[in-house]
């Protein structure tokens, strides 16, 4: 039963937030207040976990709730219960997009929508660099964190000049996080 | 069958790497889809991408969805976001069984910092791709860069800057039209 009520509660979850993963956060802190599932403290270890922890962040608070609300089962189907609208959504609009692939206005629109994709993503990059690189709290000499700095141009030329598959440096990153403090 | 396998693997190495949300997941969804199959262009992963922000659901998962059914239609959309969330569910349900407070060890904090780097580097350089893709002539660098103003110094959310940015583009191309 309480299986069904996961799967009900996550589906609505999937299907009315907008806008990425935190967008499910006053879903699940209205979870937390009906249910006994899971309390608004541990709803924030929850945050910090699924920041933290490779794999969509709306996915892994998902997983956490529903583990938390009734064990193993409970995370796969909460997650279920998340996936299982984006699939109805997401096709419906594919089988759109694809029917009216050539029109003028489609095109038009994907013209405007282009660049904005660009600026939104290079907003997103911006919160992660300027927290990584830069101490935005500290004086101007400690301003730039200098050797992550200088570790990220590394990374950077690394990248452009060998062009290996991102997990590689991903993982080259976290070793050397572990010897040179960043 | 091997293709749905390979999406569901594609998307698996992706959901395992992919730190930070939905913009974490373009570098390797580039060299996954893109540059080793060919299955989608660039400008269909930002149209994807784009579509994504604004319907409901999670930004990767849905992303995910779209290049499945690019691919193999309805099973291949399954298959993928199958693999996307599988990740999650093992590393979520270990970290909630065993390791709840494996984030308070100090080794595992220096290799988050340094995750977090090579994340910055992965995402900026996605963004000079996608920049040459999308910014084709000066109507889009302004799209751009009004784009880009408005989401660094204000609290808008992505999806009436998408829904603008397609009005204005549909709104230019008509004027070209005529």
């Amino acid at each position: 039963m309480v299986l069904f009520t996961l799967f009900f509660e996550f589906f609505k979850i999937g299907l009315f937030s907008v806008g990425g993963g935190l967008a499910t956060l006053p879903f699940l802190y209205d979870l937390a207040d009906k249910y006994t599932w899971f309390t608004r403290t541990e709803l924030v270890n929850m945050i910090a976990i699924s920041e933290s922890t490779p794999g969509p962040i709306g996915v892994n608070m998902a997983t956490y709730a529903g583990y938390n609300a009734a064990g193993i089962l409970g995370g796969v189907v909460a997650t279920m219960g998340i996936v299982v609208p984006a699939l109805i959504v997401i096709i419906s609009i594919a089988k759109v997009l694809t029917k009216f692939k050539n029109n003028k206005y489609v095109d038009a629109a994907f013209y405007g929508i282009r660049p904005a994709v660009a600026a939104l993503i290079l907003a997103s990059a911006w919160d992660v660099i300027q927290s990584t690189l830069f101490r935005v709290d500290k004086t101007m000499m400690e301003f730039f964190n200098w050797p992550a700095l200088i570790f990220f141009a590394i990374l950077y030329y690394l990248l452009v000049k060998y062009q290996k598959h991102p997990i590689l440096y991903i993982a080259l990153a976290a070793v050397v996080g572990m010897f040179i403090s960043f | 069958m091997k293709e749905y396998l390979d999406l569901f693997c594609i998307f698996t190495r992706i959901g395992a790497v992919t730190f930070g949300g939905g913009y974490a997941m373009l570098p390797i969804l580039r060299k996954e889809i893109v540059q080793n199959r060919g299955w989608a262009t660039d400008e269909e992963i930002m149209d994807y991408y784009a579509i994504s922000q604004c319907t409901p659901g999670i930004i990767a998962v849905n992303t995910a969805i779209f290049v499945g059914y690019k691919c193999k239609k309805e099973l291949g959309a399954i298959a993928s976001a199958l693999g996307m969330v599988f990740p999650s569910i093992v590393i979520i349900l270990i970290i909630a069984m065993f390791l709840s407070n494996i984030m308070s060890y100090p080794v595992v904090q220096m290799a988050f910092a340094g995750i977090r780097i090579a994340v910055g580097v992965l995402v900026v350089n996605a963004t000079v791709t996608l920049f040459k893709k999308g910014v084709v002539d000066k109507s889009t660098l302004v799209i751009f860069a009004l784009v880009f103003i408005i989401l660094m110094f204000t609290s808008v959310s992505p999806i009436p800057v998408v829904i603008g940015s397609a009005l204005i583009g549909i709104l230019l191309k008509a004027r070209e039209g005529k």
